[in-house]
């Protein structure tokens, strides 16, 4: 009986986790894939969870991952609701990302860049063919990269230099130390918001939101005629100022995705025109989220630029509030938890409209008979 | 960190939950909760913006909740959880054992033991009194949230107390339906100042709230806002004069226990049309059996599903 099915119980859950734990091993006639494995072998997934878990670990990531059984959004969910029993202790210095290892860097503005342009590790400009080879048992023999004969330099300028020396770029008014950064983690959100709270909705919001968010942009939906600046994908050092010491030291290196948009132009009072900018930054190497990050990130600075706000990719209420994929998966999944009690209050009120309309239709009815008898 | 040394996920036979604090949240989170429950309470019905955490269950599914009761929990407290009015729905369930477990506290299904009731959709039939504090699972804490999709322009309506537009869309009903349509959610005036939302109970359990001796605490996880309603507060369901606010009826009465004017659950026996009405408050429901009232339909296999979920409980 239906019922039944909803007033389970206890037994009836632990059966269900019991089942759901048989499904992720699936067949064990097949060999269990390991968190080691998923780290390495499907380093792009691990990414994506940590940059949107909001929770720099690999491993951890690629633990969510198996235990999610390969669904990105729940494994993110697991992160985050992991890293969120963690104590906060502080905020790390600025990243200097000018400063990154970096082992990607490619600009569509110029032609060639100092530093040059670095494809690295990408799947640009691969012929998307299954590859059956991958397929086959023991087929997957990698040989060895070649290897250039120049190193990369140890620091590639970002295109914000390129651009400084003609003031064609805009700028950033460097931070105060002493402001602490706003945290979505402790603070809910606010609006107007302000450029900290944009980005972390943004770094942490849904990559297929923001993609489809930043592609209607350039469809029309709010254009800010993006032109990418620069992408570069490498390694950053993390500083953090512990109090006792009251001196930076470095605590981590992490791997970053970041992504410079160029912009429509703009002049603020009384100073020359030049480009605006979106940015977008990511853990790890999320180069769709990251591009589709600064075009959102831009996009949403239409006030400040004295733009329309006319398309759902410049309303900041839309777009922040909606962007997390843990809240929006949760709420549009509980309308799986029986709704009965509301149910039956509409069924109630639906079948009185009903008694009402049914009533009236009768006794119209009638009234035009009495009336047809009488003109008789 | 490593996976290695971390009590969090090394491999151990106790059950994950007991790596956390008690109640699930640290102390300092508990503490914030406490402090914007505070300021709700000092504010009756206004929606106090709140650092929510995220939850190891989904938003959606009580985590404004489940946060309310963790920071408010102690190991003397008696925990009732009901979803749609019953203690053994899935749910209900799932959160009942979660508390059993991080809090070690003792759990019940008798509304009048329990000091804190936590509950999605329905208040309990059976009068709340002083000492209690029952907490509502809220999806949407915003009462105009339907009429003005943008926070910052509902935030200023509510500082102006500019509840127009509410009522006009309840005359809206009226002209279209010949009576007021809100079923469940339905708005009240709180203390004659703060438009607040319910939360999705009936409109039934409307009057409960009015002039309640226990404490009504509101919490939305997903929204980040907690609100409450302190003790002896009037609660007013919006209305007009000629169009006065009335509570569901039913013709028929509950088939196990007989009830008169309890909130029914209809449930469908057969699709030739069949169908059965029985108390959406499970406990109120079964204590009524126990005291020998039968209804028509008394001894139905429903009968014996609302005692499985007393297994596994605390005490």
């Amino acid at each position: 009986m239906a019922y039944v099915a909803v007033k389970g119980g206890e037994r009836a859950i632990s059966n269900a986790h019991a089942l759901l734990a048989e499904e992720r091993r699936g067949d064990r006639a097949v060999a269990e894939v390991s968190v080691a494995q998923i780290g390495q072998q499907l380093s792009l997934a691990v990414d994506r969870v940590m940059s949107e878990g909001s929770c720099y670990d690999a491993e951890l990531a690629a633990l969510a991952i198996k235990q999610a059984r390969g669904d990105l959004t729940e494994a993110i969910f697991l992160l985050r609701a992991y890293r969120t029993t963690l104590p906060r202790f502080g905020f790390s210095l600025p990243i200097e990302t000018a400063d990154m290892a970096v082992r990607r860097r490619v600009s569509a503005a110029f032609k060639d860049i100092p530093g040059g342009q670095v494809l690295g590790p990408t799947f640009d400009y691969t012929h998307r063919l299954l590859d059956f080879r991958l397929a086959a048992e023991g087929g997957d023999v990698v040989p060895p990269a070649p290897e250039a004969e120049d190193v990369l330099p140890e620091r590639l300028p970002n295109i914000e230099s390129v651009f400084s020396h003609e003031g064609l770029l805009e700028t950033d008014a460097p931070g105060t130390d002493d402001e602490a950064p706003f945290d979505l983690t402790r603070e809910p959100m606010a609006f107007p918001a302000g450029r900290d709270q944009r980005l972390q909705a943004l770094a942490r919001g849904d990559e297929g939101f923001l993609l489809a968010l930043a592609y209607s942009s350039q469809r029309g939906w709010g254009s800010t005629h993006p032109l990418c600046g620069e992408i570069r994908l490498g390694e950053a050092s993390v500083s953090f100022v512990p109090d006792e010491l009251g001196f930076p030291i470095e605590i981590a290196e992490i791997t970053l995705t970041e992504c410079v948009m160029l912009s429509d132009f703009a002049s603020a009072d009384g100073q020359a025109p030049q480009y605006t900018r979106g940015y977008g930054l990511t853990f790890g190497h999320c180069e769709r989220k990251a591009m589709s990050m600064a075009i959102v990130d831009r996009s949403l600075r239409a006030r400040e630029a004295g733009e329309e706000i006319n398309a759902p990719c410049r309303d900041e209420e839309f777009v922040l509030y909606h962007s997390d994929n843990v809240e929006a998966s949760g709420f549009v999944q509980h309308l799986k938890l029986p709704h009965y009690v509301d149910f039956q209050a509409d069924l109630q009120f639906l079948r009185r409209l009903r008694k009402d309309f049914l009533a009236a239709q009768a006794m119209s009815r009638e009234q035009q008979s009495v009336q047809k008898v009488a003109a008789e | 960190m490593t996976l290695t040394n971390e009590p969090a996920v090394t491999m151990q036979a106790d059950p994950p939950e007991r790596y956390y604090n008690y109640a699930y949240l640290d102390e300092q989170t508990k503490r914030m909760i406490r402090r914007a429950i505070l300021k709700a309470l000092c504010i009756p019905g206004y929606q106090v913006p709140f650092g929510s955490r995220e939850m190891p269950v989904p938003y959606g599914w009580g985590t404004g909740g489940i946060q309310l009761t963790a920071s408010i929990i102690g190991p003397d407290d008696v925990f009732k959880c009901i979803d749609q009015g019953a203690d053994d729905t899935t749910n209900a369930v799932s959160i009942r054992r979660f508390f059993a477990t991080v809090a070690d506290v003792a759990t019940t299904e008798n509304t009048t033991e329990a000091t804190i009731i936590q509950s999605r959709h329905r208040i309990p039939e059976h009068p709340l009194t002083a000492g209690q504090v029952m907490i509502f699972q809220v999806p949407q804490p915003e009462p105009l949230r339907g009429l003005e999709p943008r926070e910052m322009e509902t935030r200023a309506m509510h500082a102006y107390e500019e509840y127009g537009l509410q009522y006009v869309s309840l005359y809206e009903n009226i002209s279209a339906f010949g009576r007021i349509a809100a079923t469940a959610g339905y708005p009240v005036m709180i203390d004659e100042r703060y438009l607040m939302s319910p939360s999705p109970i009936p409109k039934f359990d409307n009057p409960k709230m009015d002039n309640c001796p226990a404490i009504l605490l509101f919490g939305a996880g997903r929204e980040k806002r907690i609100y409450a309603v302190p003790p002896f507060t009037q609660v007013r369901s919006l209305d007009f004069e000629d169009y006065p606010f009335e509570i569901q009826t039913w013709d028929e009465r509950c088939a196990l226990c007989d009830a008169e004017g309890s909130y029914l659950d209809e449930v469908v026996l057969d699709d030739a049309g069949h169908r059965m009405f029985v108390c959406s408050d499970s406990h109120f429901c079964g204590e009524r059996r126990a005291q020998g009232h039968a209804g028509v339909m008394a001894g139905h296999t429903l009968d014996q599903i609302d005692t499985e979920g007393l297994e596994g409980k605390a005490e």
